[in-house]
């Protein structure tokens, strides 16, 4: 804390005050000299005029939800067809309610909730949500777009209170509120069956009672405590559980743990079993808490998706085998490996499929002119294997042998059902992949040369020496050159019809190109066994439904000659989204931010840094700030950078990303940016006032710059609501259009 | 004024004996037989490439990092006459007797060398023993991944040295600062920081790891130095101003002035042309230039032109069309316009010349005086060989089924009309001027009737197309993005009124006047852009690893076999000195983390000093690995385990701080100490033995039975090459 000049007697009044964790207005908790700002108002209020203060309190706080409401379920219905990710997220509510099993790249419960809102308002999940611009018709949407509405509308009075726990002034929260209420941007994205409403609804809610639970520093332990800690976590838990981005919130809240244990920690009057204490209370809402929420929602996820459906593909065979409907579902086949048995290969790297081999040739100056083999994702009699010795060619399958299982090191030859040949490689250069060797099928009925020879090889070991069907993991090394049989995933030209390529790598890395398991199993002289007792258990399916995802996000990559929306655009909004509709017959709506508000955040971070970085050298440089001056920067620094920090966390990541991203994902830090531009005029108007003139007239300074930005805010959202309530008529090239002289950037297309 | 002969001249010289010996020392180790062997080894086929380049002065462009590491290089290859007459194709490649392998390995192996007494320097500066400032050198000494790294004509000696010297001289500042602040030696030390730090990310990207670091050290000391209030407020100005200039200032101008010479040096056109913009390639002499030399300047109608895309990926190609037709069916059943093909061709080409025709008149030659195409004008591009003009209309694209096809029109007669007025877009014009310029202009193409914009999909026809690119029309265009942008390359105001004079004229090479210079800025921009965006797919290698395989030293790199024996070079580390170093760091860390706890609860394990002196060598040493190492897990590229050693190097500096303080602080008596001690030593000797035994696979002098090289297979994971008899 810097030393405050003249602020003891302040100090030692406002004592008495401190640690209501109500919303009382005029409260003054916390334990920086912000309060002090605020002590220092003229007229202190006496009993009377405190609890009209608050009635007045309540009451604006009603009015900003109310407007953010109003806003948001104006014209909620329009347009009644499909807008853009409707189409995903829409589709993946309706699978819920059918239980049927797909894949997604985010966690669930964004996805469950939007099912669970359709379900309750009576939808039946049986529109199809095809592509945008489907009419939805009869059926029943108005439930799950009211439900992401309600969400989306709860962000302006959570920013409102947040703002005004963190400078304790309510025209810096009101400001916030307006600039979130009329921000065109925001209210779009509210409106429609989407996941960022729920996040955005999270991150919010995390924000809040965690600046609650921060003011409530002063009553450790107390109820209020408790309340907003674990309710902290409980949003952590679903800001997580909607999107990955969840993960910036969680990183934001556990920084300013850290940085509060550090303090408490530091605070020698407490003792080590207190510091035990908090730091355990923290571990307990925090850490467990939001651990065990977010396995929940994956338990329910699990559960409720019984039934076989398209996300079954990304899947290990042994996942599939929980899902009704598919056929690895019930049932039963042998379980070791044995040589003589009929097998199909799969490759775990996902949408890889089978190890294929058909009657067609490599073509001519394409390595060696022997049979093509390839992987295929579907299933075919052309994926089965029969595995043999290395060394006979007798028929395994004859009753008179003793059966023989497969084991671990074992030198095999894999003849191809159909055709009767063998897996063969050779120092020819793949097709595609031209440092890898070309992988054929190659001899008759069978009989080959010494380059058929695999050696089989199982990675995870715990299950011992034998093969088991789907759990096992193997790999092929090739006996002469020593390379793994792998897939390079890169798909054949037409003579390969498509398929994709598999070729022997000669570098032994681990990866999953080249990891293979078992799935389909036919061997008549062993017993089968039922495949429920394969099943993977809750962690493992878990831990393989994350590592499906992490890979289905870092494969959304980008193509090289499309137009992708860059990082730095976003801010500067650069460029929208088209909602619905292209041409001048449709209905149009267009996510973009209103531009006045987002150009203004901009500029204030840039003025917030400078400020920021005067008043910082000017205390390091020990200059004696007027008590004024000292609150107002206090609050700059601290509830600033408290904000600040959230939008450097749910921004500056997406530079190192390399996947695909969209303008939509800016709109957490948005949020952010918003609270920073309330609390930063609002200050920078006090100061100027203070600095100006004499204390009536400051007042009207400040009064009159906070009004005017809310109007000015008021006034661009009217000129910009087209955008997102819907426009109908000529694209505002045309000069005709009302929205003509709207266009400011030229990128902006609607 | 006359003192000096009132008094004898007397010169005192203080001579450090062990840096001297340490010196002696590092630099036989690294110059020992320096031109064995006398093949290319390993990287050295790589960075031998752009020494021929420099020899030659031959443009290319290079993107593993700015010029200045390339010209170290070359300038070894200078001084000792290389004449970059030798084919870098495979590693293990004999010299020829014109490669001065001496002196093109020298340089790093200096740098390789002077690094040793520079270790004992950094450890002395952060005002530790003599015995620790020793022990870092000696282990730096005998470093056997260094050595060899050091030995070969590769980069990462330089940049350690100058990583090193970036360190040392801001110890070397920040001490001066106590005493004699804007002295002499302070401006002398703080101008050098700069320095070493713009050579160090002048010679890999990876310098800027340490560059980060230094102004983050300078940073915080430069906070301390506002929070002093007995300096006055100018005073305080004048430091901070001071720094600004030495570490920002300076690093960036010595970085434009390496690109200034290399531009300088490189001036030839060469074989990596085609990657660069049309202007850039005017720029340079011979290649494009050649051609470009004289062209007309202002495109007007009647031109004969050639169109570049300006994105230029997968391959950078020209506008063109040929005789033959979309197919009507395509395999998937869809179909055609069944009118000629336009597509991206990657070669130079007579079919690529198109001629810019004003579509109210019917000529197709240049009038006189020639009339200009302006920024919003309506063109109609006829390809000259076919004279038929470019049109697209609502039929699906033969490979992107979202977008038009575009074609050369054919009349069918099936009511369906030609469309093929475009409207002319300059992207790049400037506020005074909007006419059409070759080279310099970057123009879009919309189509009047569907607002399409004619741009490069990326996709390869399949064989009716003879694999050429695709062109379509874009009907969603979103923004600027360079495949639906174009440069006029080649021009020429067209003068024949019938096609087959047209067609000879076509044939022949373009002409005329007015030369054009890009600016050094633009230029350099250009480059450096290029050099970012350019990826190599090429992601797999038999010796890549990944940075976690590192630190334990799970991998190595065979850099050379000889041709007959089994004597081998690897990159390889001395094993005690990496677990050791690691250890080091995680005694470092959890010692820290220890103080600080109690220092919070108010009890102070060290004196005040000391515990300035162990967060000072800890924030520049374990920084230093943290910098160097950490960013390397966000990396897409390819990784081997070179771009471990400087952080390996900071590690190494760590190694006798810890000790240090083990000793001085935690061991309570002298037999603690004297055991501690003996210990140290031992461990020392286990080096030195782990480092002679490793010997020859760093030097490669040795040929080894297979029995005694499969006895140095200390890992499962090492890979050392064994002849099979």
């Amino acid at each position: 804390m810097p030393p405050a000049t003249g602020g003891g007697l302040a100090e030692s009044e406002l004592r008495p005050r401190r640690g209501r964790c109500g919303p009382q207005a005029a409260r003054a908790a916390g334990r920086d000299v912000a309060a002090e700002a605020v002590a220092r108002s003229p007229k202190r209020p006496a009993w009377g005029s405190r609890r009209f203060e608050a009635a007045g309190w309540w009451a604006l706080l009603a009015l900003v939800t109310l407007l953010s409401f109003a806003t948001r379920f104006h014209r909620l219905d329009e347009p009644p067809h499909i807008c853009w990710d409707e189409t995903h997220f829409g589709k993946m509510g309706s699978y819920y309610i059918n239980r049927t099993f797909f894949f997604d790249v985010h966690p669930p419960l964004g996805k469950m909730l939007i099912g669970l809102a359709g379900y309750l308002s009576g939808y039946d999940g049986t529109f199809l949500f095809q592509k945008p611009g489907d009419k939805y018709e009869h059926h029943s949407y108005m439930g799950m777009r009211g439900f992401c509405a309600f969400l989306g509308s709860w962000l302006v009075p959570f920013a409102y209170l947040t703002v005004l726990d963190l400078s304790k002034s309510l025209s810096a929260a009101l400001l916030t509120a307006a600039l979130l209420t009329f921000d065109t941007g925001c209210l779009t994205l509210s409106q429609y069956i989407l996941l960022d409403p729920i996040l955005m609804f999270f991150i919010m809610a995390a924000m809040l009672s965690m600046v609650k639970y921060n003011s409530c520093a002063d009553r450790p332990f107390s109820a209020p405590w408790w309340f907003w800690l674990s309710l902290t976590g409980v949003s952590l838990a679903g800001a997580l559980g909607v999107k990955f981005v969840g993960l910036f919130i969680i990183l934001q809240v556990g920084l300013n743990t850290i940085a509060d244990l550090w303090y408490l920690f530091g605070d020698l009057s407490l003792s080590l079993v207190t510091v035990g204490k908090h730091l355990t209370a923290r571990v307990l809402c925090l850490i467990v808490l939001p651990l065990a929420l977010y396995t929940a929602t994956f338990a329910v996820h699990f559960m409720v998706l019984s039934k076989s459906g398209p996300g079954d593909g990304f899947f290990s065979s042994a996942f599939q085998a929980r899902l009704s409907g598919n056929n690895l579902h019930n049932a039963s086949i042998p379980e070791h490996l044995a040589y003589g048995s009929v097998i199909t290969v799969k490759n775990l790297r996902m949408a890889i499929g089978y190890l294929h081999s058909h009657r067609h040739l490599y073509p001519e100056g394409i390595g060696a002119r022997q049979q093509q083999v390839t992987t295929y994702l579907h299933k075919d009699y052309n994926n089965l294997w029969i595995i043999k010795k290395h060394n006979t060619n007798s028929d395994p399958l004859d009753p008179s042998f003793p059966v023989e299982f497969v084991r671990h090191g074992d030198i095999i030859r894999l003849e191809h059902k159909e055709t009767s040949r063998n897996l063969h490689s050779h120092y020819h250069e793949a097709p595609m992949t031209r440092k890898h060797y070309q992988v054929t099928g190659y001899g008759i009925n069978g009989t080959g040369d010494s380059n058929d020879f695999w050696r089989i090889e199982v990675v995870n070991r715990k299950f011992g020496n034998r093969i088991k069907v789907l759990r096992s993991r193997i790999r092929f090394i090739h006996l002469v050159t020593g390379c793994v049989l792998g897939s390079s995933g890169k798909v054949l030209p037409k003579w390969g019809w498509e398929q994709l390529e598999v070729t022997c790598t000669p570098y032994l890395k681990e990866t999953l190109n080249s990891i293979w398991n078992v799935e389909d199993h036919i061997n008549p002289k062993l017993p089968n066994i039922s495949l429920d007792v394969l099943q993977p258990s809750f962690p493992e399916i878990l831990l393989e439904s994350h590592m499906v995802m992490i890979r289905g996000n870092s494969g959304l990559k980008p193509k090289d000659n499309e137009f992708t929306s860059k990082p730095w655009h976003w801010p500067i909004n650069y460029q929208g989204l088209r909602f619905s509709g292209v041409n001048d017959t449709d209905f149009r709506v267009y996510l973009l931010g209103n531009p006045v508000v987002w150009w203004l955040n901009l500029l204030s971070i840039a003025l917030y840094l400078l400020s920021g970085s005067i008043i910082a050298v000017a205390m390091q440089r020990g200059a004696r700030l007027p008590a004024e001056v000292a609150g107002l920067s206090q609050v700059l620094l601290r509830g600033g950078g408290q904000v600040l920090l959230g939008w450097t966390l749910h921004y500056f990541p997406f530079f190192l990303m390399g996947r695909v991203l969209y303008f939509h994902h800016y709109f957490p830090a948005m949020l952010f940016s918003s609270m920073l531009t309330g609390i930063l005029w609002d200050t920078l108007l006090r100061l100027c006032a203070w600095g100006l003139a004499s204390w009536p007239l400051a007042r009207g300074i400040h009064v009159a710059g906070i009004l005017s930005l809310l109007l000015g805010t008021a006034y661009s959202f009217y000129l910009f609501h087209p955008l997102a309530y819907g426009m109908v008529g000529p694209l505002a090239q045309d000069p005709q259009s009302p929205m003509a002289g709207l266009r400011w950037l030229d990128s902006w297309d609607f | 004024m006359w003192g000096f002969l009132k008094r004898p001249v007397v010169v005192t010289a203080d001579i450090n004996l062990s840096l001297v010996a340490l010196t002696g020392m590092g630099l036989l180790s690294r110059l020992w037989r320096l031109t064995y062997p006398r093949a290319v080894v390993f990287d050295e086929v790589y960075y031998g490439q752009y020494i021929s380049f420099y020899m030659k002065q031959i443009f290319f462009l290079d993107d593993s990092g700015p010029p200045f590491g390339h010209m170290v290089l070359a300038l070894g290859g200078y001084l000792g006459g290389f004449d970059g007459n030798f084919l870098w194709n495979r590693i293990g490649a004999e010299y020829s007797s014109n490669v001065p392998v001496w002196s093109l390995r020298l340089l790093p192996a200096l740098a390789g060398a002077l690094s040793v007494p520079m270790a004992y320097q950094i450890v002395l500066e952060l005002h530790f023993s003599h015995c620790a400032a020793m022990g870092a050198a000696l282990l730096t000494l005998i470093e056997n991944a260094l050595i060899t790294q050091s030995r070969l004509m590769l980069l990462e000696s330089v940049l350690i040295f100058f990583n090193l010297l970036a360190v040392l001289s801001y110890l070397k500042f920040f001490n001066c600062q106590k005493h004699s602040p804007f002295s002499l030696s302070w401006w002398f030390w703080l101008t050098l920081t700069g320095v070493a730090c713009s050579c160090a990310v002048g010679i890999k990207y990876m310098g800027v790891f340490t560059y980060v670091l230094v102004l983050g050290v300078a940073a915080v000391h430069a906070w301390h130095l506002i929070g002093d209030q007995t300096l006055s407020n100018v005073c305080v100005f004048c430091h901070l101003l001071a720094r600004a200039v030495a570490l920002l200032v300076i690093p960036v101008v010595l970085y434009l002035l390496f690109f200034y010479v290399h531009l300088i040096l490189v001036f030839r056109s060469g074989p990596h042309d085609q990657i660069m913009s049309s202007a850039f390639q005017a720029s340079l002499e011979g290649g494009l230039a050649r051609i470009t030399q004289g062209q007309p300047l202002e495109v007007a109608f009647g031109s004969q032109v050639t169109l570049r895309n300006v994105f230029g990926k997968p391959v950078p190609c020209w506008l063109h069309s040929h005789q033959d037709t979309y197919p009507m069916i395509y395999e998937n059943g869809r179909g055609s316009s069944h009118q000629q093909q336009v597509t991206c061709y990657p070669f130079k080409d007579v079919n690529n010349w198109w001629i810019v025709k004003d579509p109210r008149r019917h000529q197709l030659v240049v009038s006189s005086p020639p009339r200009p195409v302006r920024h919003g004008d309506m063109v109609q591009l006829v390809h000259g060989m076919t004279t038929r003009s470019l049109n697209t209309h609502d039929v699906a694209a033969p490979l992107s089924p979202h977008s038009q096809e575009v074609s050369c029109y054919i009349d069918y007669n099936i009511s369906m009309p030609a469309q093929n007025l475009w409207r002319l877009e300059i992207v790049n014009r400037g506020s005074d001027t909007d006419v059409w310029k070759t080279i310099l202009s970057e123009v879009r193409f919309v189509h009047v009737n569907t607002s399409a914009v004619l741009k490069l999909s990326g996709a390869h026809l399949p064989d009716w197309g003879y694999r050429q690119l695709e062109i379509v029309g874009e009907k969603l265009s979103r923004g600027y993005h360079g495949s639906t942008v174009w440069n006029v390359e080649e021009h020429r105001y067209g003068a024949s009124q019938e096609q087959r004079e047209r067609e000879r004229e076509l044939h022949s090479p373009a002409q005329v006047d007015v030369t054009r210079n890009l600016s050094f800025m633009a230029r350099f921009s250009e480059l450096q852009w290029r050099m970012l965006a350019l990826r190599s797919d090429d992601s797999e290698h038999k010796y890549s690893s990944s940075p976690l395989e590192w630190v334990t030293l799970d991998t190595n790199i065979a850099y050379w076999l000889h041709p007959r024996t089994s004597a081998q070079i690897h990159l390889l580390g001395n094993i005690v000195i990496w677990v050791s170093g690691s250890l080091a760091l995680a005694i470092y860390a959890l010692l820290s983390l220890w103080y600080l706890l109690r220092r919070r609860r108010n009890v102070h394990d060290l004196p005040q000093d000391a515990w300035l002196r162990w967060v000072l060598a800890g924030a520049l040493c374990a920084g230093g690995w943290a910098v160097n190492y950490l960013p390397f897990f966000l990396m897409e590229k390819t990784l081997f385990l070179y771009h471990y050693l400087p952080a390996l190097t900071f590690q190494i500096l760590l190694l006798p701080v810890v000790l240090q303080h083990i000793s001085d602080h935690l061991c309570r008596s002298q037999l603690q100490r004297s055991v501690f001690s003996a210990l140290v030593v031992a461990w020392y000797s286990s080096a030195c033995h782990v480092s002679n035994t490793l010997r020859p696979l760093t030097y490669g002098d040795k040929s080894l039975s297979p029995h005694e090289l499969k006895a140095l297979r200390w890992k499962d994971s090492w890979d050392i090459l064994i002849r099979k008899h």
